[in-house]
């Protein structure tokens, strides 16, 4: 039994479905803006949801009072793909599955000063999610640092081939909060203009928000997810492997099935800093990948951590489903040693498979095979 | 070809259970910290890194060790087809709470990258596979209560699409004071098992008894 891609949401600040989002991102515009927070004088460059418009949407069809704003933008976004896909979650061969990494770490800031603090904890948040749409099964959540979208779609493949379901919609969420800003700036991480992957002048990331949601079902569909793969560098807790041995790994795993001859794009991680984007290099180039047109989407969304991995994959299933590779928005000059084909220019191509990667703290790595059926 | 568990560390209330037989009992009155430290001591684990860990990190990193050290044929097995599946309830809170306790107050304001990095539950099954160089797949699943049925089925649906051979699994959580672990290692391997003592069949409900069962003996071969 194979696992298809079905119904998909993105709410972002480019617009609250995936077509707007494929849209602005055709018409070369990005979600990374300056933005001023209490906690600093200087500005951060990031894509953060305005809170205005996001309760606005929200009171058609809950209290924007009662949801935190990560909360808030994942009821939307699944409740969207629900809506598209005549989906229930009261569906016992159903299941939900949410990636996150930080979940509602803003109420550990003390932005909901009405709210326990319990509600931080990432089983409440699969609560809260779950009780929404009375979910047969409890919400699961997967929190494996960048690489957990991807590793939640591989999961929900998995689960499908064996039968466990045959529907789960998986959730990557993730807010812009102090929390992370401050963290990222402590490692010296975090660029002041958007962010550039893999280009030689690239400095660092810029931390993006959103939600992002996909069916995987087991109900045919246009794209199939052919395999996926994770493994680890067993190298350095924040550092990627300088020879890029885990993606390397994982890359292979997945290209097992479908052969490199038959990726025509790749959908890489790209977070814009100086040692990730080298890594990734290196790794492409041991798999025999330096030839195959790439992008990365963190130019135009930031780094959205647990969302990444989602709404790049949904990304990745319009070029397939459109034929138009998307320009890899920050790129201007080669800033790797080993040389990639970073696609420069948004253009129609007959597309057929794409390769997609994430790699995350911790020294995890995933990647995954997509293909037009 | 089935799978069994071949050994498992269980640690809670300060007290350190191997395979069933309870191996450490430390001073209820002693912290989390001093615990871990003192674990790490007696074992003579001898390796410098554990002192950067968190309290999550250290309290994975030594469970792991115990079930690793007490797994025949533990080098034998093949590191980049070893996956490393584990859980818990608090995500990386303790850590969480360290970092917005540097970041709270502006006047006094030192948020650090050394305390930041292990802001993300993953980062335990990282240090595993660090010091033991493993490899092969990664999940960290954050649950209420700790899910034998979960633990199992992903395990073996990586076994059965040959995404692993063997694995670590289980559950590492610490939140405020409280901490537990429970780590074991499952093999599905081809090749004969020799007696090696303690051996349980795979499945969630052998699974569910070990986390459960704190006292008494090394269970029966199923």
């Amino acid at each position: 039994m194979s696992a298809f891609f079905g119904a998909h949401n993105i709410i972002s600040p480019l617009g609250y479905n995936s077509s707007q989002n494929f849209e602005a991102l055709l018409s070369g515009k990005i979600a990374l803006q300056k933005h001023f927070f209490d906690f600093s004088e200087k500005p951060f460059v990031c894509a953060k949801l305005e809170k205005t418009e996001l309760d606005k949407k929200f009171s058609s069809i809950g209290d924007p009072s009662a949801f935190t704003h990560l909360e808030k933008m994942s009821l939307l976004s699944i409740d969207d793909v629900l809506k598209q896909s005549s989906m229930d979650l009261r569906d016992p061969s159903s299941l939900l599955i949410i990636s996150t990494t930080k979940g509602n770490i803003d109420i550990l800031e003390n932005k909901y000063p009405a709210f326990s603090k319990d509600r931080a904890y990432l089983h409440q948040l699969a609560k809260t999610l779950g009780a929404f749409f009375n979910c047969s099964n409890t919400p699961l959540v997967v929190s494996n640092a960048c690489i957990s979208g991807l590793l939640a779609i591989i999961m929900a493949e998995r689960f499908i081939k064996a039968g466990f379901y045959k529907n789960i919609i998986v959730c990557g969420s993730d807010i812009v909060s102090e929390f992370t800003l401050s963290g990222f700036k402590s490692f010296n991480a975090i660029s002041e203009e958007p962010c550039k992957p893999f280009d030689a002048k690239r400095t660092g990331i810029n931390l993006g928000e959103g939600t992002a949601t996909v069916l995987v079902s087991a109900t045919p569909g246009k794209i199939r997810i052919l395999s996926g793969a994770s493994a680890n560098d067993a190298n350095h807790i924040s550092g990627p492997s300088r020879t890029g041995e885990g993606l390397l790994q994982a890359v292979k795993e997945a290209m097992k099935v479908s052969g490199k001859s038959n990726i025509d794009f790749i959908s890489a991680h790209g977070t814009a800093t100086e040692f990730n984007d080298e890594m990734e290099a290196i790794a492409f180039s041991r798999a025999g990948l330096s030839s195959i047109p790439l992008n990365s989407l963190k130019g135009y969304y930031g780094h959205t951590l647990g969302t990444a991995g989602v709404i790049e994959s949904i990304i990745s299933v319009l070029s397939l489903e459109n034929n138009i590779l998307i320009k890899s928005m920050g790129f201007e000059a080669p800033g790797t040693t080993q040389a990639l084909n970073i696609i420069e220019q948004t253009e129609k191509k007959e597309l057929k498979s794409c390769l997609k990667t994430a790699s995350g703290f911790g020294g995890c790595n995933a990647a995954a095979v997509f293909e037009k059926v | 070809m089935e799978s069994t568990i071949s050994s498992y560390c269980r640690i809670k209330d300060g007290n350190l259970w191997l395979n069933g037989e309870l191996f450490l009992r430390e001073n209820k009155e002693e912290d989390l910290s001093a615990f871990l430290n003192s674990v790490y001591k007696k074992i003579e684990l001898n390796y410098p890194k554990f002192f950067k860990m968190d309290k999550l990190c250290k309290l994975g990193v030594l469970a792991a060790e115990f079930v690793i050290r007490n797994t025949a044929d533990f080098g034998k097995l093949s590191k980049e087809h070893m996956a490393l599946v584990l859980s818990n309830s608090a995500s990386s809170l303790d850590s969480d709470r360290n970092h917005i306790s540097a970041i709270a107050d502006k006047s006094h304001y030192f948020p650090s990258p050394s305390v930041f990095v292990y802001t993300l539950p993953n980062i335990v099954i990282g240090e595993i596979a660090i010091k033991h160089r493993i490899t092969g797949e990664n999940a960290f699943f954050v649950n209420q209560h700790f899910d034998a049925v979960l633990l199992h089925d992903y395990c073996e649906l990586l076994f059965k699409n040959k995404a692993a051979q063997s694995a670590l699994c289980g559950w590492v959580n610490v939140d405020g004071a409280e901490a537990e672990a429970f780590v074991y290692c499952v093999k599905n391997l081809n090749f004969k098992q020799e007696n090696q003592g303690f051996l349980q069949a795979h499945n969630a409900n052998n699974i569910q008894k070990l986390y459960n069962s704190e006292y008494g003996s090394t269970g029966d071969h199923q």
